[in-house]
């Protein structure tokens, strides 16, 4: 049992890749087993999950030798809290899009299962790594599964997005190859705790080339989590996958805020030498500007959504852009907001992209999820109740949890310098958000449907009326939406011992001492 | 040394740079190349050129930096060689189906 619990930090990489492998080779012999496979695989990378953040709420960073290689020669994986929530929430979407992807997608796309656990991998991988060259690695594990998830969605459009995705992200990899060597050059070291005390000690000459390493992965993490000059593949890319894939990489461009998170909080801090707290300025100052204008272009898009999947989509880049601003202030209150704000958001705009999928299913492919009134979504009572949830909790209203978050948000940015600005993006984005939200829901859920009267729709009872016209509706789909809003409700009812949990977790990031101590037992032995 | 290599890399990453930019898939793919050559370069240079020294420790030789070249870089580049030589592969079957599809070489799947 012990050895067990010393092994935990690696096995939310080794249960996805078993579990991943295993499904290749059963391929679509048997989509009944697979699924079950492919559950039990990521319900218990849940499991490892919530006892890794169990572990890591007892105060402490849970590092991991790979090999019994003492850092900063051998890679370590390190688990804090911010680590375990990260895990959490890529276990919980995606338990959801494997749950809502297991009955439709499976017995048509026979290695969507294995592409899933891969994708599960390389985003664990991401969040517990400490190797700046091993991030790249868990990058492009994450990046080729999500290609692969991306071209099984719809046909043609989905061709052309994932070409430009690819591109882009290709474009992303040679520049973070470029900025990893740079700093390797430089100062010697891939190890973030390393990296992040001798950034603080690198000599003048060497500064301009640490600036420019530094800048460019901001310009890397920047694509990734959307930010706005490099955030214009993101619209494209989601609306052309699958809606459980869409969900999915709901998670994808919080990689990127997580990456900047963690790149933030290892720069030097204010006290250190000029030069160095310099750097840590401008990176705030871009991260804060970039997030208000992400922000700003989110509820934009938001406005503009002639769709439901696209105003999905513009509601996960203007969360992309709360989350940077948040980071662009970068104190303990605003990092706790952080820590609120991503579960919330992620599990909220998973849950509408799976809700867009039940009301193509029930419309049928003419109308689709297109905000045009068309018959199919009358009586039904469930997935309307499930559209003003998540919608609720999307616009920040109470009593859900993007009311919390939002008060954090808000709460949190009242000592900045630019509350003014702040405030002013995220009270507009909210308000755009329910404005287009309160609009969609209207329009797909009470105008009377174009071509049944009322009249007729009497006619036929309630026993007629309930019996599935088109498609039926997923059961796996509606539990995987059932299981995304509950853990949103846990987020309200739970606030408190959730913000403390963050508040802890933003401290313990404040203070990156104690990760650099446990990451680097000999750092004070060493020269 | 270090010179011809600054100059090689500046070109690579100039002619990748201005390829990528380019509407054609063909074009692009070709400069994404390109650029990940001039990466892999990069990353080789940056554990400092050195000529005719080994990377492992061999018994006689002093054990210093002077006598031994950097491993690491070898490492990094021997991964991001793989990925960016798989990664290409993948790009180029998405570009012949996006090609196939709309019978046109554009990155937007034709000519706006």
């Amino acid at each position: 049992m012990n050895w067990v619990l010393q092994q935990l930090p690696i096995l939310p990489i080794v249960i996805p890749l078993c579990a991943g492998a295993l499904l290749v080779l059963l391929g679509g012999r048997s989509p009944r087993l697979a699924n079950l496979l492919a559950f039990a695989a990521l319900a218990a990378t849940f499991a490892c999950a919530l006892a890794l953040v169990l572990r890591a709420d007892e105060g402490g960073v849970l590092a991991y030798r790979l090999g019994n290689w003492a850092p900063p020669y051998g890679i370590a994986l390190a688990v804090d809290r911010l680590g375990g929530l990260m895990l959490m929430v890529v276990s919980v979407v995606a338990l959801a899009c494997q749950l809502a992807a297991g009955d439709r997608e499976m017995p048509r796309r026979p290695l969507f299962a294995a592409l899933l656990q891969f994708q599960v991998m390389g985003l664990n991988g991401a969040f517990l790594t400490t190797d700046l060259f091993n991030l790249f690695v868990f990058f492009e594990v994450l990046l080729i599964a999500s290609y692969a998830l991306l071209l099984q969605g719809n046909g043609r459009e989905a061709v052309r997005a994932s070409l430009h995705y690819v591109v882009i992200n290709l474009i992303g990899s040679a520049l973070f190859l470029l900025a990893v060597s740079l700093l390797y050059g430089v100062l010697g070291t891939l190890n973030l705790a390393d990296l992040s005390q001798r950034i603080a000690q690198v000599a003048a000459s060497d500064r301009a080339l640490v600036t420019s390493a530094v800048l460019l992965l901001v310009v890397v993490f920047g694509i990734k989590s959307a930010l706005l000059p490099l955030g214009f593949w993101l619209p494209r890319t989601y609306r052309a996958a699958s809606m459980p894939v869409a969900a999915m990489f709901a998670v994808m461009t919080k990689v990127g805020v997580y990456s900047l998170l963690r790149l933030t909080v290892l720069l030097p801090a204010a006290d250190a030498s000029d030069d160095a707290s310099a750097l840590a300025m401008t990176v705030r100052q871009l991260l804060l500007w970039g997030g208000v204008a992400t922000l700003l272009f989110g509820a934009l898009l938001v406005l503009a959504a002639r769709d439901l999947r696209a105003l999905t989509c513009a509601l996960v880049a203007s969360s992309a852009g709360t989350l940077l601003l948040l980071l662009g202030v970068g104190t303990p209150a605003t990092l706790q907001a952080v820590l609120l704000y991503l579960p919330h958001t992620t599990f909220a705009t998973a849950a509408m992209f799976l809700i867009t999928g039940l009301v193509v299913g029930v419309r049928g492919a003419e109308a689709a999820d297109q905000l045009i009134a068309s018959a199919g979504t009358e009586r039904r009572a469930l997935l309307g109740t499930a559209f003003a949830a998540a919608a609720v909790s999307l616009a920040g209203l109470p009593p859900l949890s993007g009311f919390v978050a939002k008060l954090f948000v808000l709460d949190s940015t009242r000592d900045a310098g630019e509350w003014g600005w702040i405030w002013a993006a995220v009270l507009a984005g909210s308000l755009a958000a329910l404005v287009a939200l309160a609009r969609a829901g209207s329009v797909l859920f009470w105008k009377p449907a174009a071509g049944t009267t009322p009249d007729e729709s009497r006619h036929h009872g309630p026993g007629v009326a309930a019996a599935p016209s088109s498609a039926p509706a997923s059961i796996g789909t509606i539990t995987g939406l059932a299981w995304l809003l509950s853990c949103g409700l846990v987020i309200a009812v739970a606030a408190t011992p959730i913000a403390r949990f963050a508040d802890h977790a933003a401290r313990e990031l404040t203070d990156p001492r104690l990760y650099v101590e446990s990451v680097l037992p000999a750092a004070e032995a060493r020269p | 040394m270090a010179a011809l290599l600054a100059i090689g890399i500046g070109l690579l990453t100039a002619t990748g740079a201005y390829l990528v930019l380019r509407a054609r898939a063909f074009a692009v793919i070709l400069g994404l190349t390109l650029l990940s050559y001039a990466v892999n370069l990069f990353i080789f240079v940056m554990g400092r050129v050195a000529i005719d020294r080994v990377p492992i420790v061999r018994p006689g030789l002093e054990t210093t930096v002077q006598s031994y070249s950097d491993p690491l870089p070898q490492a990094l580049v021997l991964t991001a060689i793989v990925i960016s030589f798989a990664l290409t592969a993948v790009l180029l079957v998405i570009a012949v189906r996006a090609h196939a599809q709309s019978r046109s070489d554009h990155v937007d799947g034709g000519a706006p």
